[in-house]
């Protein structure tokens, strides 16, 4: 009986964990493309 | 490598404790609780920083050291919540002071986020912010001590002025999880902190170039 709150207990962190980098991973796309503008910006000036 | 080796302690090497099966969630909830208080110090750390040596990159530390205490805050209730269940029959218990301080600390570090962005970026931002990050550790404390402190000791406590109340493989596999905990923390903070800047970076070129 207490094995599916230990599992669950353990997902809950494992799950947070994945969510939180994903959400970092995603930022860090969007800062990539940010950065790939500003530089064509400043190619497209010369 | 620590997260590994800490998971493989918990289920394959530690003794099941026979009076509590759900025994085995201590072993991730009581290192997040101390990674969320470990947080919630740098933080203050940080904010004292920016008062007193005025340090305008230790605003944006205290601001991530923050945010992932909550994070962890957060999953020390969750996980808590889970135990509570497993071992007294109850996802919460509002008779228990020391689960309604922790829930009070979650609570107050949640309003320094809508403290920090209710008010427009910059120097007042900073020490509004700063302020708020050095009353919040007050309760870290409060919260901590409270474990020890309560009368009604349905929460367990583990260290007591005769040591660790647990034995050697338990607490072997108890450092290795605070280990782990805190070097996700340390992973996770100098990720989300490289992030910002390079977001701040951005946004400061970007007005420059019009």
């Amino acid at each position: 009986m207490s094995e599916k709150y230990v599992a669950a207990a353990y997902l809950v962190v494992f799950v947070a964990v994945l969510a939180y980098v994903a959400i970092i991973g995603m930022k860090l796309a969007r800062l990539e493309a940010a950065l790939a503008d500003l530089v064509e910006r400043v190619r497209a000036r010369g | 490598m620590l997260f590994a080796t800490a998971i493989s302690l918990i289920f394959f090497w530690v003794p099941e404790d026979a009076e509590d099966p759900a025994q085995r969630i201590f072993y991730f909830h009581v290192p997040i609780a101390l990674t969320a208080y470990t947080c919630f110090g740098w933080g203050a750390w940080k904010a004292l920083r920016l008062l007193w040596k005025r340090t305008e990159s230790a605003d944006l530390e205290s601001y991530v050291a923050i945010h992932q205490g909550t994070i962890f805050g957060a999953l020390t209730l969750v996980t808590g919540s889970l135990w509570a269940k497993a071992t007294w029959g109850h996802w919460w218990l509002w008779s228990s002071r020391q689960l309604v301080l922790f829930l009070v600390l979650f609570l107050f570090y949640c309003a320094y986020f809508m403290l920090r962005f209710s008010i427009e970026p910059g120097p007042r931002r900073a020490n509004l912010s700063a302020v708020y990050a050095l009353f919040g550790v007050v309760l870290t404390p409060v919260s901590f001590l409270a474990i020890r402190l309560a009368e009604d000791f349905i929460h367990p406590t583990v260290f007591t002025r005769d040591g660790p109340q647990m034995t050697a493989s338990m607490f072997t596999t108890f450092c290795v999880c605070v280990a782990a905990m805190i070097t996700l923390f340390a992973a996770l903070y100098s990720i989300e902190l490289a992030g910002k800047r390079v977001d701040e970076r951005i946004r400061e070129l970007r007005e420059a170039l019009g």
